[in-house]
């Protein structure tokens, strides 16, 4: 048992050694480099990265599954805006206790995801078509519900889940970070569900030969990526203290980052979250050193941009001299 | 120096990761003659067309085009070689009209403004000049394969080919198309083309081929001059050994039946197909490309939604909906294409080996490796596979081991039936060899397999009966004693 333990930390390293050098590499940059020194590596500022990206950590679980699936799924952002302002409608405008905000928030998540998953599994309209519809309808709830102005809700139980601490140490959404990274892992590792995910991605009609019930393993995923975007909603909220129906814009396209730069393929079929949990890091400490350094923000979209294409690129190349 | 060769091959040398897939193959062409270029599936004769027509770069080797030495390294370079190659697999783009995929790149006029008229006039009279009955402005998609297969020659032809390969073109045609594509040929070389002309068919070779090459295991192994050679000398330049040590079946008395279908029907291809598979026996299955096998089966299997008919499995009735149902029943469907329906191409041989039995080592969170690389090993080890471990990536290895993969695969779910459609198609000799004594042990240990196949020896060697298809119906019932392939194609013709 211990060896096979060991085994597969030598082979997650061997598997990713490209992301984590270049992670170890920013870490250390950022010790050394005499603005950044004094502050990088504080307590207070690690744990400031891992609450800022926990949400992308939650849509990039979810997004792996679907890319392996060889799919895509562009509503989660548009989610974290209509589930964050359900929550904040509830505890505020409906007055119901905040918990029951936060399960309407999740409702809401696993109703999109449903719908996704309903409709992509049913029918041959490509997934980049029905999530950016359900992105679109999704927004406009969002704005419809609020008339477009956010709802502010500063009650403690509300700032819980995004600005609270557990035992009083650990931000919550750190915990909830290890524990969503857990559970996708088992998902993706030790279930029949997780192998099924790949068989139907790297090919879909032999995934039918094989007796795998395609249309539920697509609908069990897009339900389950909906679901975390809900989740993601909430945390998002409890951080700014309202339900705003613009928040969460762009973050599709991090998660899809995290993902890719974590090295999973887009043409589907490959893929692991080991990967994308670092690849969620490495952008997270990314857009922490250029802030750290004073980068302006314009400019630090044209870093990460090009952080990105060179992650993906070295990966391109060590891929085809396999 | 003027050659006495349109073409020259010499030494051609390709190989891919894991296969040697071309060993200094030597090719020669002669300005007006068909060349038949004959071979098992996987022999090397797509690959040495690939070469030619600049989609593989071969290694080693040199090309010779009228004499001059001629480096093809792109498909263009082929192109303005003179090579024009007709594809099994037709390319052509079913939304445009046929004028349109003729001139397809090429099209008269500027870039941006396409003289249409003009060109739907020169498509009209190059299908004239060979009498296609075909009107240039139609879409493609509204045409039947047959004439689909035309476009692509016509295409082929109008630029100026002098060397034209057709690979496989009556593998989807009816005889009289097949005429007229002779017609077309013997009109072509007269005007100096020179036609290399992959088929299976004997017959056809006799009628309109002057010379032919025979390929094995990625080698030329000779050269005949078509009226001067029998059948008998090619299939044995082709198999490279006796037919009669080739094939291991011990027949035994078949037992009980252990399944019956009646009036099986997709609402397609299969129409209403009825029959009944022993115990231990193999079960042939031949017929036309189209005749609705692997579609009976894929109906019987569950794939098929709304298809029809009655399954007896062991005599009780079936309710098969599904593949999961199937193969509760204990039946596996090993599917005709690896590529398509079988392989998952960027996964390990471990992987591939167990997609159908995770039950049997992942539960509760919990995923057995031990048990998993056994299960893994065993059917490794019963299908003789050769990879270098279970972590090789499926989609390097030969196309053999890849079906010995697939097969093994289906096993582990423990079938008491065994349904393997084309089940050597793309396999090396020695695999098949090991294939085909492979079904012989399981018939032994009591599993009914039926066997589809287009491969007349295999069908007529393996088979204790064999169930002739034609146009979606069973049309005849031969038993092994009896069976020959004239009347294999009497009733697959009727």
């Amino acid at each position: 048992m211990a060896t096979r333990v060991k085994n597969g930390i030598v082979k997650y390293f061997k598997d990713n050694i490209g992301i984590i050098i270049a992670l170890l590499a920013m870490c250390i940059f950022l010790v050394i480099y005499p603005r950044t020194s004094s502050t990088f590596l504080t307590q207070k500022n690690i744990f400031n990265i891992l609450r800022q990206n926990s949400t992308n950590l939650f849509l990039a679980t979810g997004m792996t599954m679907v890319i392996i699936l060889g799919g895509i799924e562009l509503s989660v952002g548009s989610v974290i805006a209509l589930s964050g302002c359900v929550a904040a409608i509830c505890a505020v405008n409906l007055g119901l206790p905040e918990w029951v905000g936060f399960l309407a928030a999740l409702g809401v998540g696993a109703a999109v995801g449903i719908f996704n998953g309903f409709v992509i599994s049913m029918t041959d309209i490509p997934p980049f078509i029905v999530t950016l519809a359900s992105m679109n309808i999704t927004k406009g709830i969002a704005l419809v519900l609020t008339g477009g102005a956010p709802i502010r809700c500063m009650t403690d139980v509300f700032k819980f889940p995004g600005a609270g601490y557990v035992f009083k140490v650990v931000p919550t959404p750190v915990v909830l970070m290890l524990i969503i990274f857990v559970i996708a892992s088992l998902m993706i590792n030790r279930t029949q569900l997780g192998r099924h995910m790949y068989a139907v991605g790297g090919n879909a009609q032999a995934a039918k030969f094989s007796g795998i019930n395609v249309k539920k393993v697509k609908f069990i995923i897009y339900t389950y990526t909906g679901l975390m975007a809900g989740l993601a909603g909430i945390v998002t909220a409890s951080r700014l203290y309202s339900g705003q129906p613009t928040a969460g814009d762009g973050a599709e396209m991090d998660a899809i980052a995290a993902v890719v730069v974590g090295g999973t393929s887009m043409s589907g079929g490959s893929g692991r979250i080991g990967g994308t949990l670092i690849g969620v890091l490495i952008i997270g400490v990314l857009n922490n050193g250029l802030n750290l350094m004073g980068v302006d923000s314009n400019w630090q979209y044209i870093v990460k941009g090009m952080v990105i294409l060179l992650a993906v690129y070295v990966d391109w190349i060590r891929s085809r001299r396999r | 120096m003027v050659s006495e060769y349109l073409l020259e091959m010499k030494g051609i040398d390709k190989s891919f990761p894991g296969v040697k897939a071309l060993q200094k193959v030597d090719l020669q062409l002669k300005a007006g003659e068909v060349h038949a270029l004959l071979g098992e599936n996987g022999a090397g004769k797509s690959t040495l067309i690939k070469v030619l027509g600049g989609i593989y770069h071969a290694e080693a080797g040199e090309i010779f085009i009228e004499g001059q030495q001629t480096v093809i390294d792109g498909v263009t370079a082929a192109r303005n070689a003179g090579i024009s190659i007709v594809h099994q697999e037709l390319v052509l783009v079913p939304y445009m009209t046929v004028a349109e995929n003729i001139f397809l790149g090429r099209e008269p006029g500027t870039k941006l403004n396409v003289k249409r008229t003009q060109m739907v006039k020169e498509a009209q009279e190059l299908l004239d000049r060979y009498e296609m009955n075909i009107q240039a402005d139609t879409l493609v998609e509204h045409l039947t394969i047959a004439q689909q297969q035309m476009v692509e020659i016509v295409k082929a032809i109008s630029v100026n080919a002098k060397i034209l390969v057709m690979d496989e073109p009556t593998s989807s045609i009816s005889d009289k198309e097949v005429n007229f594509l002779f017609n077309t040929i013997r009109t072509l070389t007269k005007q100096g083309v020179g036609i290399i002309y992959i088929s299976h068919k004997m017959s056809e070779l006799e009628e309109i081929c002057d010379r032919v090459t025979v390929m094995r295991d990625g080698q030329t192994v000779g050269t005949r001059v078509v009226k001067e050679t029998t059948k008998d000398e090619l299939i044995a330049l082709m198999v490279g050994r006796e037919l009669t040590n080739y094939y291991v079946r011990d027949f035994v008395k078949p037992g009980e039946v252990v399944l019956k279908c009646e009036h099986i029907s997709d609402g397609k291809m299969a129409k209403d197909a009825s029959f009944e598979l022993r115990k231990g026996e193999i079960l042939g299955f031949a017929g036309l490309v189209g005749a609705g096998r692997s579609e009976t089966m894929k109906a019987l299997f569950g794939l098929t939604p709304g298809s029809t008919g009655d399954v007896y499995v062991k005599g009780k009735k079936a309710e098969i909906h599904s593949p999961i149902d199937a193969l509760k029943y204990g039946i596996a469907l090993v599917p005709e294409s690896r590529k398509t329906e079988g392989l998952y191409q960027v996964q390990s041989v471990k992987y591939n080996s167990t997609i159908q039995v995770l039950k049997q080592f992942i539960s509760k969170l919990m995923v057995n490796r031990r048990k998993e690389e056994e299960i893994t090993q065993k059917y490794i080890d019963l299908m003789r596979t050769k990879t270098p471990n279970q972590e090789q990536t499926i989609g390097n290895l030969s196309g053999g081991n890849q079906q010995k993969v697939m097969i093994g695969r289906w096993l582990a779910t423990d079938p008491d039936i065994l349904i393997l459609d084309e089940p050597t198609r793309g396999v090396d000799v020695g695999a098949k060899a090991e294939i085909y004594s492979i079904m012989n042990d399981l018939t032994k240990t009591g599993v009914s397999i039926i066997m589809i196949s287009s491969e007349m020896p295999e069908i007529i060697n393996m088979s204790d009966r064999v169930y002739v298809m034609n146009d979606g119906r069973v049309t005849g019932c031969l038993d092994h004693d009896t069976v020959t392939q004239e009347r294999i194609m009497q009733m697959a013709a009727k």
